[in-house]
Parts: structure tokens; sequence; C-alpha cells
């Protein structure tokens, strides 16, 4: 799953085009109903860092423009993530995010990430492919989930929801 | 509201029935995808929905209750045929007139913005524009006299994947703009889920399946298991559609308050509405109807004329 950080949003009509930092894409092969598919995606910007509170999320009308999709399909993802208390809608002006899903600040991720790359390149060098990466990476991850359930220690297995605008 | 309501409707050519025992309701604010067969009787209930054919049995009704033809119906309905048909030697700016002059209302200001939008030549001929051009003129045509339905017959058929997704864009940002109800005749599949939330089975004249897309998928399921284990569950199971591997089978059933629970060593998938629409038209003896709870909006018409 991709997020792309440049909007593509332009209404058209000649107004100013309300600019959210997230784009949709679909996935027609994934299985997974469109609906879905958008709040995964708006749950992962949150998770990542890309979609912060008080950021405006694609216009309804923009979303249904640019993917040519029933616009039900896109009321039903926004009221999904207001259901989950993660947006609010606001009279006249679109839908916005409350909340955020990221657990730690955006230079840790970075750090993480450069840590993550590191690993990825010895995994590769000793002639692991991306299936085998994730099958291990997987493996390891329920090891770990296991290990931290018995010893009962560990952080961000309950609500991973903090930082309620 | 109902935007289109059907009792008992049926159509006969000769001695031919295109359409028989069609009852039927489509509430307003759906975007309705009629999906069938060639030869189901598709373009027969939409012809006979905006009134370019008469009912031989049976009744229809338009827009809460407006007798289908009736000149009330007529304003509110905006209607593409298959194929988009435009009189090819007039050009855009012409058909734009045309239609005015030809319609009690008619936004010509959205209708040049949306083709001067749409890169298409207000002075060139209709024949002279490509398939995707001609069929975006239609529906402009249709979309400016801001219906309240939208009817398209097989709107995409001739279109290639671009311009198919510019053409449902176009239905789609009228549907968000102006809440207008789209009900559309189609024999493609794929892109249902993605357009549709309604869905209508039309099946050798008759109504298979009708329903609210998530209803209807959230009342299937695939399950998979032993082929040998088949007959075991065919009483318990309301199985719509059953494929057999020699070892594997995948069975596409209605699950219920009864049915709910997968037989043991089975697992139960999600199925997809492409998938669920092949499944009954594979099988036109099964059918999936609104239940007696949902149907009382469907019994009496009560048309005014």
């Amino acid at each position: 799953m991709q997020i792309e950080k440049e909007n593509s949003g332009t209404t058209g009509d000649g107004q100013a085009a309300a600019v959210s930092p997230i784009d949709f894409r679909l996935d027609p092969s994934s299985g997974v109903p469109t609906y879905l598919q958008l709040v995964q995606q708006v749950e992962h910007a949150l998770r990542l860092g890309y979609l912060m509170p008080g950021d405006q999320l694609p216009k309804i009308r923009d979303v249904v423009a640019s993917l040519a999709i029933n616009p039900n399909t896109v009321f039903k993802a926004y009221r999904e993530l207001e259901t989950k208390g993660l947006a609010a809608g606001r009279p006249g002006q679109g839908t916005f995010v409350r909340a955020t899903l990221s657990q730690v600040a955006l230079p840790e991720l970075t750090k993480l990430r450069r840590t993550l790359l590191g690993w990825l390149t010895t995994a590769d060098k000793a002639g692991l492919d991306e299936d085998g990466v994730i099958a291990l990476f997987n493996s390891v991850m329920r090891d770990f989930r296991e290990s931290r359930a018995t010893s009962g220690r560990g952080r961000g297995s309950g609500s991973d929801r903090e930082g309620v605008a | 509201m109902n935007v289109v309501e059907t009792h008992r409707l049926g159509k006969s050519y000769g001695r031919t029935w295109a359409l028989r025992d069609c009852t039927l309701a489509i509430p307003a604010g759906h975007v309705t995808a009629l999906v069938g067969p060639n030869g189901a009787g598709k373009t027969t209930l939409l012809n006979l929905v905006v009134g370019l054919a008469v009912p031989t049995e049976g009744e229809v009704a338009v827009l809460g209750g407006r007798a289908a033809g009736s000149p009330a119906a007529l304003d509110g309905i905006a209607f593409v045929a298959q194929d988009t048909p435009l009189y090819r030697s007039l050009t855009a700016d012409d058909l734009l007139h045309m239609t005015r002059n030809l319609n009690r209302h008619f936004d010509r200001s959205y209708a040049r913005g949306r083709l001067t939008e749409l890169g298409i030549p207000l002075r060139r001929r209709a024949a002279k524009l490509s398939g995707g051009q001609q069929a975006q003129l239609a529906l402009t045509l249709a979309l400016a006299r801001h219906p309240r339905l939208l009817v398209l017959d097989e709107p995409m058929a001739m279109l290639d994947p671009l311009a198919r997704h510019d053409f449902i864009a176009m239905v789609m940002t009228a549907v968000a703009d102006d809440g207008v109800s789209v009900v559309f005749s189609s024999h493609v599949l794929t892109e249902l889920e993605r357009v549709a939330d309604h869905l209508i089975l039309l099946s050798g004249g008759r109504v298979q399946v009708a329903g609210e897309v998530d209803d209807l998928l959230a009342s299937h399921r695939v399950l998979t298991g032993p082929t040998a284990e088949i007959d075991r569950y065919v009483d318990r199971l309301d199985i719509v559609h059953a494929r057999r591997g020699a070892a594997q089978a995948n069975l596409l059933v209605r699950t219920s308050a009864t049915t709910d629970a997968a037989p043991p060593g089975w697992r139960a998938h999600p199925v997809g509405l492409e998938e669920l629409a092949l499944a009954y038209l594979r099988e036109p003896g099964a059918a999936a109807l609104p239940g007696p709870t949902r149907g009382d909006n469907i019994e009496p018409l009560g048309v005014t004329p």
C-alpha cells in the first residue's frame, strides 16, 4: 500500500481546492471492499505521520472524480473513520483528522526506517527474497508477541490510539 | 421514495415475453446496476421505465408514483440509450440548442462549461467526435437537464478503459453534486463494485436478485472444504452455486441465522460482487429477493396518472 504525497485534487470549477496531504488509490485485485481500502489508507497515513490532526481528508467530490467511484462509498469510509474517532466532519467544509495513530515521533520513525533498511540490505546479501523476508518478519513478529505476552511486559498491544485532538 | 417501482410488469413482443412478472422497487439516492445476460430483458425494462415502451401487463411508476411516460415523469428523467445515439450531422452546439428547445429545463451554462472542460469542440459534428467524446456529449446533454433519475442503457459497452473511467467519473460527480439517482444496465461485471450500491439481476425476463450491495455481500459467503463432504451438508446449507474440484470444492452459500456457521473443517470467505453475480448467472433457478419484511414497499403502487 502506498500513499502518494502529491495532491491531484483539482476540482476544475475554478475555486481553489482545499489541499489534502494524501491521495487515494484503489487496488481492484486486493479483494478488499472499496470503502475499507480508503479507511485503511487513511489509517496507514496516520500511522506513518503523513496525516496529522487538523489535516483535511480529500473532498468527497474530488475522490469521486479521480477514482470514478460511488460517492456513497466515500461517505461510508469517512463515516467509519468518524465512528473510530479518527476524523470529524465539519458542515460545509469537509472531513478533518481528529486523532493520530502514530506512536512515535517523526525523527524516531526515520531512524527506525534507516535501521530496517540496513537489515534488509543484509538479508538481501544473504540471499533472502521478498517473500522470504515477509515470512521471516511475520514469524519473528509472532515470537516477539508471544514472549511479550508471557512476560506480561510491553506496550502498544492494546489501544494504539493516542493524542485525540 | 422509490425512483422506480414495478408490479408484475410484463412486456411481450408477439408471442415472446421479453420481461415477465417483474416486481421491484429501486429506492432514491442509489446507483443501481441492472445486470444480466444478453436477452435477459434489461433494455426492455429500461424502455418501460422511461416510457419508450408500453407494458403488456402490470404496472410501472417512477419518481414516487408518477406513471412512466407521463409528462410529470419525463420532466425528471434523463435517458441515454444504448450506443449513445446523437444526430451525427449536427454539431455539439446544435445539439445543445436542440436539447434546450425540446425540454422544459436545460442548464445551458452547465452544458457548455462541461464540454469546454472535457475539451469537446462545440463546432465539430457529432460524427467526427471519438466514441468516448460522443458518449460524454450524450451524457452532458442528459445531465444538463438536472434530472432526478438518470437512466443509462449499456453506457460503457463501446468505450475504451480511459473513456470508461472518465464517463463513470462524470456520472459519479453528478451523483455527488446533485444527488441524482442512477439506474444503468451492464453486462460488464468488473468495476461494478466501485460504482453500484444497489443490484438487480435479471435472467430470462425475470428478477433473480435484488437488493443493496452491502446487504447482498453480507448475506453470502464462499465455503471451501472437501468435495466428498458436500452431500452431507446439502440440506443444511443454502447453496447457490457449487464448484467442485476432485478434492476441494467452493460453495457460494446464502447465510442466515439458521445456516450461519461453516461446517467443521470448512473455511468461510467473504464474497465479492462480481463473484456473487456470476454465481447467480450460472444458476438461473436460484433467487435472492427482498424478504416479506422488505417487500412492504413494493406491493400496492397507487399510480397517479
